[in-house]
């Protein structure tokens, strides 16, 4: 039974010239556990992965599998498995090819490819040519890649994409059931509705910098409930805010007044006389905690 | 040792298993086994008096002839002095197709030590030119040995010098394998690089190295030019013919530039692109 090692970041950064992709991002992910790893669009988390997998260098900062990084490890495809969002394969291959390069370069047994693509049901495409694969069954066979070395840690960067919701389903699943037979489980996504299922841990992301990290219950208490409030007159409402003292961020139905109590937020507005046309207490969900997060960049 | 075969064995299969390589393979022996026949066919029907030589306008006899020797050389020497592009082509695209594909990723994964896997493209690349080569000659030599025995001219098949060329032509092939995966790896864009290919080997060195035979000076610097330092390693070339008395590398120099070209043009390739972050 493979062991999972701890991945390690440290204060690693990755500058592509101006930008500033990842910004000294330091956590850990633990075995046994699936942790996802969740950012908006553009916010460093394929970065952060590739930078993980040797195939990018960081500008400063290390990460580690149990102490080693990817370029150190004797038998990679047996220590991590790793599938990337991008479509890495020549279209004029069989998917049985595909994995058999691979398969060659690592020194697994051949026996492996017909095994992983059974795994994630492609076994009856085996040897159709990937260019004429969907998006779906490419991210499958991405994933088929990762499982080639029977690895006990999965690195995946948005592997929920372009799969039907039986695949969605199943990838849960299969997931849980990774950790649960202690590796480490590492998934990226831009949604966090879309792995809340199947996640135990988070690392929340924004713009390069880490704004959250713990389990996901700690999303839940993460954030108190909170007011929704707007008016005709945002400007007003806002300006009317920030003379009583009241902290608040920009939500995508009003502003989101970081009190408990609407009474307090509407008699702030009735005394400086803005009209109100949305006023309501607000149990955050996950997901707003998640956004909430992200849209407050590195202020949490 | 498992660390270098593993990656060379995979670098095979990366090639055996597209079509790219039975495509060219095939197109080479045609286009090899056409030229060669059909000029041994021409040399052939001279000799034989089938053709007369007055019909060439050459304003000698059939005695003018007897020279006869160096032709099948000459018509052998094809599979590498015209067919040494294909070689190159299946190098570059080779190392192209990872760009182009993204392939380097899975790679990179499977093998993160990135030196490792353009050596081993490097080997795996050098014995499948050898093999063009091989398919070349099939060509150049079975197509035209038999045009010309059939004319009656002696196809120099039992004369050892003309193993040894096929020998030099095999190792000449293997090599422009090799300069194919340096250009494919300094030039990662893949139809930046068939074009370079092309326009250099079909248009701007044939123009260089005639251009070069004008004056010494220029001759001198035009026989390190990668085809001539090719066909002073196969040893025989209509070039040669061309400009008989023209400067030519000694037949070990012209391997070695050849080598020295494939190696360095691989060398910076891998520091400018190989060795560059894969996003
Ligand atoms: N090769 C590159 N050159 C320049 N900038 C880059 C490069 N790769 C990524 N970036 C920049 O780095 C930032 C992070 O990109 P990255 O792809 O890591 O984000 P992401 O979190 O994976 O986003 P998504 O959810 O869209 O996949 C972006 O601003 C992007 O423009
Ligand atoms: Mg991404």
């Amino acid at each position: 039974m493979p062991i999972g090692a701890v991945i390690e970041f440290t204060n690693i950064t990755k500058r592509f010239g101006q930008t500033t992709a990842v910004n000294d991002l330091s956590f850990t992910v633990e075995p046994g556990r699936v942790t996802g790893f969740l950012g908006p669009n553009g916010a460093g988390k394929t970065t952060t992965l590739r930078m993980l997998l040797g195939l990018v260098a960081p500008t400063s900062g290390t990460a580690t599998f149990g102490g080693l990084r990817y370029r150190d490890l004797t038998r990679p495809l047996h220590t991590v498995g790793a599938a990337l969002e991008a479509a890495s394969f020549h279209p004029g291959r069989t998917a049985a090819h595909h994995l058999g390069v691979y398969t060659t370069a690592a020194g697994l047994p051949r026996t492996r490819v017909a095994e992983v693509l059974h795994t994630v049901g492609l076994a009856d495409h085996a040897t159709q040519r990937v260019g004429g694969y969907s998006l779906g069954m490419r991210q499958r066979l991405g994933l088929a890649y990762s499982l080639l070395g029977d690895p006990g840690v999965l690195v995946l960067d948005e592997p929920i994409n372009g799969l039907d919701p039986e695949g969605i389903k199943w990838i849960r699943g299969f997931l849980s059931s990774m950790a649960a037979e202690g590796r480490t489980v590492l998934v990226s996504s831009h949604l966090l509705s879309e792995v809340q299922q199947s996640v135990d841990d988070v690392i929340i992301i924004a713009k390069g910098e880490l704004v959250h990290s713990g389990p996901l219950s700690s999303l839940d208490t993460n954030i108190a409930p909170q007011v929704i409030v707007d008016s005709p007159d945002r400007d007003a409402l806002a300006a009317a805010l920030t003379n009583a003292g009241l902290a608040f961020t920009s939500g995508r139905t009003g502003l989101i007044v970081a009190v408990p109590d609407p009474g307090r937020v509407g008699h702030i507005a009735f005394t400086a006389g803005v009209e109100l046309n949305v006023l309501h207490r607000q149990k955050a969900g996950l997901e707003d905690s998640f956004l909430a997060l992200v849209e407050g960049g590195d202020s949490l | 040792m498992n660390l270098i075969l593993r990656p060379v064995a995979a670098e095979f299969s990366k090639i055996l298993t597209t079509r790219m390589w039975w495509i060219l393979a095939l197109v080479l022996f045609g286009y090899i086994a056409l030229l060669a026949g059909g000029l041994a066919a021409l040399f052939g029907g001279l000799d034989s008096g089938a053709i007369s030589p007055d019909a060439m306008n050459t304003g000698g006899g059939s005695a003018g002839l007897s020279g006869l020797g160096s032709v099948p050389p000459l018509i052998y020497s094809f599979a590498a002095s015209v067919g040494y592009v294909f070689p190159v082509l299946l190098g570059a695209l080779a190392t192209t197709g990872e760009f182009r594909h993204q392939t380097l990723t899975p790679t990179f994964l499977a093998t993160p030590k990135r030196g490792r896997v353009l050596g081993a493209k490097t080997i795996a690349l050098f014995v499948v030119g050898a093999a063009l080569g091989v398919v070349g000659l099939a060509a150049s030599v079975g197509i035209g040995a038999l045009v010309l025995g059939g004319f009656g001219v002696d196809p120099l098949l039992a004369d050892g010098e003309t193993w040894a060329l096929i020998g030099r032509t095999v190792l000449a092939m293997a090599l422009w394998a090799v300069v194919g995966v340096g250009l494919g790896v300094l030039v990662p864009s893949q139809v930046a690089s068939i074009v370079i290919v092309l326009a250099f080997t079909q248009f701007v060195e044939p123009l260089l190295r005639f251009a070069a035979a004008f004056t010494q000076v220029t001759a001198d610097i035009g026989k390190f030019l990668p085809g001539a330092a090719s066909d002073a390693l196969v040893g025989a070339s209509f070039y040669t013919l061309a400009s008989p008395g023209g400067a030519m590398l000694e037949s070990w120099q012209g391997g070695l530039v050849l080598l020295t070209y494939g190696l360095l043009a691989t060398g910076f390739g891998y520091l400018t692109s190989w060795k560059r972050d894969v996003t």
